[in-house]
């Protein structure tokens, strides 16, 4: 018999979220756990499997000196090395930190900052160790995760679509949120993937899966004035759980 | 035995987040007990200054995979009460109904899939399935449904959409609701059969006068809103929270730790809400509860994964009834100003109080904010817990005495990515 692919499951800084999706998966997780040993999950079991691994999933971003030398020790465990969600993927809403003083943050929340070791920064694993996928969402679509997981372990590239939340919203027929109510939306620079439920919840999408591959923000920008919203406001629906994305995006923009 | 001993297990799992603990043992006694939280810190309350109000239960969900709705419920609930708004009726009903659904999916995957494992002897729910592959499709199957009423509610299981300061964006249909129903009534059988199951577990011999710490209602089992109050006499509106609770820093964690002013540690969760209002669970609920032969007050921590398959019951009962009397509401949300002020909220998070303060400028801008999750507020029970465990079981060989010091912090579900984060485990006997 051949041998099953290892899967291993890692945790940097973030709220767990993506991790407890594959544990989401009711229907598939027996499956999967057949199909894949999965040789390295905390949050789940406590019996671990030496790597190497064939697929490493990792959640959250680097905040900490040791995660940084953590972070490279898994890569060199990993054939295949896949980011989940916001935080792996652009540094997470602990990215704000990134446009502000962190010893003033420190100060705000511990009483006694000198006990709390951190870096000055909340980075990307892309920014440390070169990445095979990443998947986008906070948090990410366990349809998703799992077409990433059956992708790698056949070899193939994951089949996911990398335009904008408006395309999901006219897959669906859910009328444009933006253009019928005047709700602003970020949906025309989002990443698509969640499915576009904040439209069908009458809301606008406030970008949670980050920017799209070719982002417009600069047109979605004027177009959010329109509707109303001043620069602070606009600064702040860019400024969330992908905040390091979408300042990117908008200084290329 | 040699005079030194060290124990280590860098890597506790079956947690939410990382964390280690170092136990020391010298001359026959525990000298020293510390829960080490690790996760690296993220800084919530410090970003949250300069944001609007209307983002706080977004952002604050954004703590918590686990238990985002708890998050978004004591961020609203703190946001309305500066601006003087009253969200009840259907809305509330709808907000508890979400709740019920975090409940059961929370409290269905550390039921079964963290916390039983350890009582049958297995690593993981993985390799329980292996045995008995049976129990973990029904379990699976409990906490589907779990996620199925938040995504039913909320838009989506993990961080819904749909909260917002003042209500909802959208109220689901009825029959969106009425679609659950037929699912609920087999999570509730599943949850009775838990209840049954973990009635039967063999549990350590230990016991521990807590100070119980939870919200309080005159009519209904805590979950979306109350007072606080405790069993040495606490009983207090939330916005004099601060008065009675303190943090402190303290070097081996990154969660702050709690205790009760002029006592000392307390507990909260499941063990807190049922010892205090168990004559507030639904009938069913309360029969599974006897016959399970809970005690009145439930002191031994071991037993909280009944407690917890318990109140599995009474969220799926509770989650019938909301749907049953529910009725489609004229408006998704009540309307809100902003306005300055300080405003308190808490609300039942699975693993017990999360309480929440902000302090809002006229435009509404987060001026200040303060939260404190049920883990930091437990963590001085959890190693006053660890001390009396390892007391108890001097003689227990190391790998046993490692597992029984997980278990102890097991029976607590607790959720270090809200503390904040990482559990390692460390024994060292001189």
């Amino acid at each position: 018999m051949s041998r099953r692919p290892k899967l291993a499951v890692w945790k940097f800084a973030s709220c767990d979220g993506c991790q407890l999706s594959l544990l989401d998966c009711e229907d598939e997780l027996l499956a999967l756990a057949g199909e894949v040993e999965i040789a390295y999950f905390l949050e789940a079991r406590r019996a671990t499997v030496r790597g190497p691994y064939d697929v490493s999933l990792v959640e959250g971003s680097v905040t900490t000196s040791h995660d940084a030398e953590r972070i490279r020790k898994v890569r060199r465990a990993s054939k295949r090395l896949v980011t989940i969600g916001a935080c792996a993927t652009a540094g997470g809403i602990q990215a704000l930190r990134n446009f502000a003083g962190v010893q003033d943050f420190l100060s705000a929340v511990y009483a006694s900052p000198e006990y709390v070791s951190t870096l000055e920064s909340s980075t990307p694993i892309s920014a440390h160790v070169p990445v095979d996928f990443e998947l986008h969402g906070c948090p990410i679509n366990k349809r998703q995760l799992l077409e990433v997981i059956a992708a790698f372990l056949h070899g193939r590239r994951p089949s996911i679509a990398s335009t904008s939340v408006c395309t999901e919203c006219k897959r669906r027929g859910t009328v444009c949120v933006m253009v019928a109510h005047g709700t602003p939306c970020l949906g025309p620079v989002t990443h698509a993937g969640c499915g576009a439920i904040c439209p069908a919840y009458n809301r606008g999408c406030y970008g949670c899966f980050g920017p799209m591959e070719t982002p417009n923000t600069a047109s979605l920008t004027r177009q959010l004035k329109v509707l109303g919203m001043g620069d602070r406001s606009i600064d702040r629906v860019f400024r969330t759980f992908n905040v390091g994305a979408f300042e990117q995006a908008r200084a290329d923009g | 035995m040699a005079e030194r001993r060290t124990i280590r297990n860098d890597l506790l799992a079956r947690v939410e987040g990382e964390g280690a603990l170092l136990v020391q043992i010298a001359g026959g006694q525990v000298a020293d007990v510390k829960l080490k939280i690790y996760e690296p810190p993220r800084f919530f309350e410090a970003f949250l200054r300069g944001r609007a109000f209307t983002e706080a239960p977004d952002i604050t969900a954004r703590i918590c995979g686990i238990c985002p709705v708890a998050y978004q419920m004591s961020s609203v609930q703190a946001m309305e009460q500066i601006c003087g708004v009253q969200v009840d009726g259907q809305l509330r009903a709808l907000r508890r109904l979400l709740y019920c659904g975090e409940w059961i999916e929370s409290h269905a995957l550390h039921v079964f899939m963290l916390h039983l494992p350890d009582f049958l002897g297995h690593e993981s729910a993985i390799e329980l399935a292996t045995h008995d592959r049976e129990l973990v499709s029904r379990a699976l199957e409990l906490k589907k449904v779990g996620n199925e009423l938040m995504t039913v509610v909320g838009g989506r299981e993990i961080h819904p959409v749909n909260v917002r300061v003042g209500g909802f964006y959208r109220a689901p249909r009825k029959r969106e609701l009425t679609a659950l129903v037929d699912r609920l009534e087999r999570a509730r059988e599943v949850a009775l059969e838990a209840v049954e199951i973990t009635a039967g577990l063999d549990f350590p011999d230990y016991e521990h006068d807590y100070e119980l710490v939870c919200l309080a209602e005159p009519d209904e089992y805590p979950i979306d809103r109350g007072r606080i109050v405790s069993n040495r006499g606490l009983d207090i509106a939330v916005a004099e929270y601060d008065e009675h609770f303190v943090e402190e820093h303290v070097e081996w964690s990154n969660a702050l730790h709690s205790r009760v002013v002029g006592r000392g540690s307390y507990l909260c969760g499941p063990l807190a809400r049922f010892s205090l209002s168990a004559d507030r669970l639904s009938p069913m609920a309360r029969e599974a509860a006897s016959e399970a032969g809970l005690e009145a007050e439930e002191r031994n921590p071991f037993r909280s994964i009944v407690v917890r398959s318990v109140e599995l019951v009474y969220a799926a009962d509770e989650a019938l009834r909301l749907i049953a009397d529910y009725e489609e509401p004229d408006a998704p949300a009540v309307p809100v100003e902003p306005r300055a002020g300080v405003g308190y909220g808490c609300t039942e998070a699975p693993r017990g109080i999360l309480y929440h303060r902000y302090q809002l400028d006229a435009d509404g801008t987060i001026l200040d904010a303060k939260i404190v999750p049920p883990t930091s507020q437990n963590q001085k029970a959890i190693e006053e817990d660890l001390r009396g465990v390892v007391e108890r079981s001097l003689d227990v060989p190391d790998d046993e005495l490692t597992l029984l010091c997980e278990q102890t912090i097991r029976n607590y579900d607790p959720c270090i990515s809200c503390a904040t984060h990482f559990l390692k485990l460390e024994i060292a006997r001189s």
